[in-house]
């Protein structure tokens, strides 16, 4: 049953140190506002779960939050690297951090996985790929029908799954529209969720019957927080912030720039501050 | 209408996009190949298939996206899928002809290392990492890779095998059973390569117009090999350059605006 709450009480609520945490969101929708705010909250010894992690867990591994990271593309895309977490594997600062490695077709099978409640994730992948040398998670499985063997990766079953969405009605259902990314899947693998909204409204009256939509009961809490994605984007709200991507390799390349803009943007910020951010990326004002 | 001649770069996106076929599906890796698969579909090939791991599918964007996942792509897709679905039931499925990757490092029988430089364990460069590359390599019936030729980037050995592509050569992939044909086209801003019938190590076919074998030496750091008949790249036409240098001002407008 879905609780409308604040986003401090959501987040106070739902993670904890030491949690198997997952804030998803591919490309599209990335739930900054809920890092932040757990950022704000100290959370740590976090395994932080997510595809692509993008400048949000950049931003949550360079304040040393995290003791374990499991990824499958850990570029600032289209745009370089993530120089946090490479400071992290590379030269372990803030802190060492164990990394657990896979491609996308694994981590997707193996969210899907633990959104069916199966034990893993069985499918056709890594085919003379470096990974399954270093990965001891990837393994094989020999299918008991033809003898083919296949990839066998175990499910992702997060203590609590974060992710940003455009809707949600006043029973607490929740619409994601656009590029739906792994944000379903990753919802029903974990044992809470917790979804921030651009708005709630009356009912979702005219949306597609096939539409994307989230029950209230497999949602923990919701927050209202407009702007929540930024510097991502939400399909029909706003615009991703490509020029805030590129400008993150200077900021994140030196560590006291680094901790200098998070102190300004982050800890010293509220979940306000994100509706101004994307005012003059809403479409129309572009 | 174009006022300069074009660059090595320009003249790579443009032999990399004349390798796309008017019935392909294609699915696009991020940067080089993002621009060669656009440049095909607003020139020769307009009813191409562009498909990002993002779940686009059938985009037509005006701009080159900067991520695998820009809202352009959505906006202009045919329809858009989840990520498990994309992997699953279309690369996975065989439902895609080819697939087009960049690279960090390659080596001649077109393995792709896109993850470290130096041991995994304690890398000298930790890089991004495969993304979707694992599979689209196994996966689409052939593999089209483009880069900039340098000797860091085109080694003998690679550091990590992000990618395969031929292995060690010969029938490696078929003794790994693997059924799609692996990389069948090397496009670089010197030289048009193709793999080795039997070796599978790639062979220049063609030279870009004005290059000279000298210069594929000092930018490669394997042993440059030629095919038997070795011929010149033909030279951009005034629309392929013109329409790719449009598409750059436009996406260059696009991304720093904001």
């Amino acid at each position: 049953m879905a609780k409308f709450q604040t986003l401090q009480e959501a987040v106070a609520k739902n993670l904890h140190d030491g949690d198997v945490a997952a804030f998803e969101g591919f490309t599209h929708l990335i739930p900054f506002a809920a890092a932040h705010e757990a950022i704000r909250q100290g959370r740590k010894d976090l395994t932080l779960i997510r595809m692509t992690p993008d400048l949000i867990y950049d931003q949550m591994v360079g304040m040393g939050m995290a003791k374990r990271l499991v990824f499958s593309y850990v570029g600032n895309p289209g745009a370089g690297l993530l120089l946090r977490v490479r400071d992290a594997v590379e030269k372990g600062w803030p802190n060492e951090i164990e990394i657990e490695e896979h491609s996308h077709a694994g981590m997707a099978n193996a969210y899907e996985a633990g959104a069916a409640g199966l034990p893993c994730a069985v499918f056709r992948g890594y085919r003379g790929a470096g990974l399954k040398e270093v990965n001891p998670n990837i393994r094989s499985i020999t299918c008991p029908f033809t003898g083919e063997e296949l990839a066998a990766v175990p499910s992702i079953r997060p203590d609590v799954t974060f992710i940003h969405a455009q809707k949600a009605n006043r029973n607490g259902d929740v619409l994601i529209n656009g590029i739906i990314g792994i944000q379903k899947e990753a919802v029903l693998a974990a044992r809470r969720a917790v979804v921030t909204v651009e708005e709630i409204v009356e009912d979702f009256a005219g949306v597609s019957p096939n539409a994307c939509v989230l029950p209230q009961w497999t949602v923990t809490a919701i927050a209202v927080v407009p702007g929540g994605a930024n510097p991502s984007y939400a399909h029909g709200f706003y615009d991703r912030d490509n020029a805030a991507y590129l400008a993150w390799n200077d900021i994140a390349g030196d560590r006291e720039r680094f901790a200098a803009w998070m102190k300004d943007n982050v800890l010293e910020a509220s979940p306000e501050v994100f509706a101004e951010r994307v005012a003059r990326l809403r479409k129309g004002n572009a | 209408m174009s006022a300069s001649p074009a660059t090595p770069t320009e003249m790579m996106t443009i032999a990399a996009a004349r390798a796309l076929k008017n019935d392909d599906v294609c699915f696009v890796g991020i940067g080089a190949p993002s621009a060669a698969c656009n440049l095909a579909r607003l020139t020769h090939a307009p009813g191409i298939t562009l498909i990002y791991e993002s779940g686009t599918i059938g985009t037509a964007p005006d701009v080159l996206p900067l991520s695998i996942g820009d809202g352009e792509l959505c906006e202009t897709a045919v329809t858009t899928v989840s990520v498990p679905e994309m992997f699953r039931y279309w690369l996975q499925g065989g439902r895609i002809s080819v697939g087009f990757l960049g690279a960090a490092q390659l080596d001649p029988y077109g393995n792709i290392n896109t993850t470290v430089i130096g041991d995994y364990h304690h890398p000298k460069v930790r890089l991004p990492g495969g993304g979707g590359a694992p599979e689209i390599a196994t996966s689409c019936g052939e593999i089209f890779i483009t880069m900039n030729q340098s000797k860091r980037g085109m080694v003998q050995n690679i550091d990590f095998f992000t990618s395969f592509g031929h292995g060690r050569g010969g029938n490696h992939r078929q003794e790994l059973g693997i059924t799609t044909k692996g990389p069948t086209l090397l496009v670089t801003d010197l030289a048009v390569w193709k793999p080795h019938p039997e070796t599978k190590a790639f062979q220049v076919v063609s030279l870009h117009p004005g290059v000279t074998r000298q210069q594929v030496k000092e930018a490669c750091g394997w042993q440059v090999a030629y095919a038997d008949d070795v011929g010149e790249t033909p030279p951009p036409t005034a629309l392929e350059l013109d329409t790719l240098r449009d598409l750059r001002a436009r996406t260059e407008r696009a991304h720093r605006a904001a």
